[in-house]
């Protein structure tokens, strides 16, 4: 029980499919906004589940954490399998295989969360009536724009089905490489829509700008805030979202560490556990849990690399960098704009790709020392990704530890929660307001939850106000149907 | 002379002396299910997934066999009710989880499922904790998955002459052991013997190949088991 002489403002979601979550807004004995908690019940049972399981099987299991990106587990896991299997130097078409599979994950989950998540409340207001605030709303009033999103993340699936084998939890990463290549049947078609999803990439990133830009001063005020950046990144400082190293740097862009080989992660990277939630605190250790909190994912990827070495992509991130002045923004909002950044990135990235005769190649596997431990990095479309596991001799998983992006940014979404309930809390009264700036708060992180509660746009809330002996001082209820 | 015949589902099919009803059926392009039946192997009708009515009695085709004018029932809905009853059994005795097994798309049993019309088992799933073997250098047992179909255990003796597996235990209790020691690495089995390709599920499985073969390109990607033939 909260030792405090303050309340508490819980907010609680109350259906489950990716977990559970719910916020709780502290308030001071005044009645002031204190503190949030934003609360994900994420289950880390699969790091016990492996326990005993051959080391192939892992790329394969560990997928199932997720259905939105469950590439990024399959690839986290089987780039720390390849380095048990001493094959961490791919074949040029196993690496190419498995970035193509990434960027056409990176797509369609972006694509997913600005059209079918965002968008709404971009286009709508925040405050908007939440019966017009959804996809739905968006497919009535904005047509066009509804189907590029769908025919955008339908892309992406494709590109994940030919090189995964499935459009969801496929097998296509086996440790040591890939069980496939590209066929020319399967590429041609992915290349006939190229321009076109190129052309849809430039106009949401145009669309993010804008909305940006024409809010950029009230946006500052919302749930925004200074903080650390982490993110991998190539050896010559470029966004690279498969592989490469540690990058930390602080609110005015000065690295705290960098080029941080994956193997030493936890040499810089600490977890705390709090008693309050399932969900750990990751932190810089040379900072320490007060100050070493860090945010993840779009944003903190395009604040954090040097470059950007595609085009069209490194053009919009220098704007971006110049509305920020230079530093990190530290926007919560400029999530979005990050976001689709990196969307119109990852088709710059296919069209390279589709276009690279490796793809062709028959040269799948690699093998080379065994190793009986590893870890691999992978940055998912939510944020960074750790996979550590350690193998024994007879080929079976002892040890598993996952940091997911959404547990990175645990406090980051704290204190953005935190900051817009001070703004919109009045008194004790939990208004429809403040549940729908929450809400957007929430979701510009994109945490797992947002697609599990609002693909519809109507988070179903179970708002409780009691004080510090938990009596029952006021309750809100809105279902799913608003 | 003309040749002996039998009736199956109302059609009359030859059989030669010495057959089994499912080897007949099979010969004349019906396929009867079946899961602890391999060819080349004395048959031991134990799973009784090949379950028909030969004139009026409950058989196992597998072991039964043919004779003249004999009136067979293989499709009829008590019998496939029975059929499917048998695999949702084998589904919740066991822990199988088809989503992670690198034999999916390779499982009899799996396959089975599918051509049965299982979506998902009406019976308690019984969650039993059960080992994996995995001493030897290049083969694994997982107990998760056995079916108990003793087809490791007859090849190993009957094509690979070296009685590696045999069963140990009784009742709810019964699994499959090396038979020299309590752990595989203690055995004569080797990775080349005939008895790991016999394993119909995914339970005696050659390592570090797992996942090798894309999805799309497996044997039950395309084509349900059996084939397309008549019977279910």
């Amino acid at each position: 029980m909260e030792a405090t002489s303050g309340r508490r403002v819980v907010i609680e979601p109350v259906t489950r499919v990716e977990g559970h979550g719910k916020v709780t807004i502290l308030l001071d004995a005044e009645g002031h906004v204190e503190r949030a908690r934003f609360h994900v019940v994420e289950f880390r049972g699969f790091e016990r589940f492996i326990q005993g399981r051959p080391y192939w099987e892992v790329p394969v299991a560990v997928q199932r954490l997720c259905g939105i990106c469950p590439v990024s587990h399959h690839l986290a896991a089987a780039k720390a399998m390849d380095r048990i299997v001493g094959g961490e130097k791919l074949t040029p078409t196993a690496e190419k295989m498995r970035r193509l599979m990434h960027y056409g994950q990176t797509f369609q989950s972006h694509a997913l969360h600005f059209f079918h998540l965002a968008s709404p409340d971009l286009l709508f207001g925040f405050g908007s009536d939440v019966n017009a605030r959804h996809v739905l709303g968006v497919a009535a009033k904005h047509p066009d724009l509804a189907r590029q999103g769908i025919l955008m993340r339908r892309y992406g699936q494709e590109i994940i089905r030919v090189t995964a084998g499935k459009k969801v939890h496929g097998t296509g990463a086996i440790p040591g490489g890939v069980n496939k290549n590209l066929t020319l049947a399967e590429r041609d078609p992915l290349l006939a829509e190229l321009p076109q999803m190129r052309e849809w990439a430039q106009a949401t990133v145009k669309l993010a700008r804008e909305y940006t830009l024409a809010h950029v001063d009230s946006l500052g005020g919302f749930g925004s805030f200074p903080s650390n950046h982490m993110s991998l990144v190539r050896a010559d400082g470029a966004l690279d979202l498969y592989d490469g190293g540690l990058r930390a740097v602080d609110a005015q862009g000065r690295a705290i560490f960098d080029h941080v080989d994956p193997q030493r992660y936890l040499e810089f990277i600490a977890e705390e556990v709090k008693p309050w939630s399932y969900m750990k605190f990751p932190f810089v250790r040379s900072l320490g849990p007060e100050h070493g909190w860090y945010r993840v994912g779009p944003l903190a990827r395009v604040n954090a690399c040097t470059f950007i070495d595609t085009p069209l992509a490194e053009a919009e991130r220098r704007v971006f960098m110049e509305v920020a002045g230079g530093r990190p923004s530290p926007l919560t909002m400029a999530y979005h704009w990050a976001r689709m950044i990196e969307l119109l990135h990852a088709i710059e990235k296919i069209d390279a790709l589709l276009h690279d005769p490796d793809l062709q190649g028959t040269d799948l596997v690699v093998r080379g020392e065994r190793r009986g431990e590893a870890v691999a990095i992978v940055e998912a479309p939510r944020g960074t990704l750790f996979h550590h596991y350690k193998v024994d001799e007879n080929d079976q998983v002892t040890m598993a530890n996952l940091i997911v992006s959404t547990t990175s940014n645990n406090e980051p979404m704290n204190r953005a929660v935190a900051s817009v309930a001070k703004t919109f809390l009045d008194g004790q009264e939990i208004t429809e307001g403040l549940l729908n700036h929450v809400e957007v708060a929430i979701r510009a992180y994109d945490p797992c939850l947002s697609c599990a509660t609002h693909a519809l746009g109507q988070m179903p809330l179970d708002v409780e106000l009691r004080d510090a002996e938990g009596r029952l001082v006021a309750r809100r209820v809105k279902d799913s149907r608003g | 002379m003309s040749e002996p015949s039998l009736i199956l589902d109302g059609r009359e099919i030859p059989f030669v002396p010495g057959q089994t009803i499912l080897q007949a059926a099979e010969d004349a392009g019906a396929w009867i299910p079946r899961l602890c039946h391999k060819p080349g192997l004395e048959p031991c009708g134990s799973c009784r997934v090949c379950v028909v009515r030969a004139n009026g009695r409950t058989v196992s085709s597998c072991t039964f066999p043919a004779s003249l004018g004999m009136v067979v029932e293989c499709d009829t809905p008590d019998l496939l009710a029975m059929r499917r009853l048998i695999v949702e059994m084998l589904f919740v005795e066991g822990n199988h989880f088809c989503m992670s097994c690198e034999k999916s798309g390779h499982c009899e049993l799996q396959a089975l499922g599918y051509r049965l019309g299982i979506t998902a088992p009406q019976l308690e799933y019984q969650f039993p904790r059960r080992e994996v073997d995995a001493s030897h250098p290049d083969i694994l047992i997982d107990h998760n998955r056995c079916i108990l179909c003793a087809r490791c255990v007859r090849t190993s003796r009957d094509l690979d002459g070296k009685e590696a597996f045999a069963f140990v235990g009784r009742g709810p209790h019964k699994r499959i052991a090396a038979s020299a020691g309590s752990r595989l690495r203690d055995t004569s089995a080797d990775v080349s013997d005939r008895a790991i390709d016999a394993c119909p599920v995914g339970a005696l499985l050659r390592k570090r190949v797992g996942f090798s073969v894309p999805v799309g390109r497996r044997p039950y990607d395309a084509v349900p088991i059996g084939g397309q033939e008549v019977g279910r």
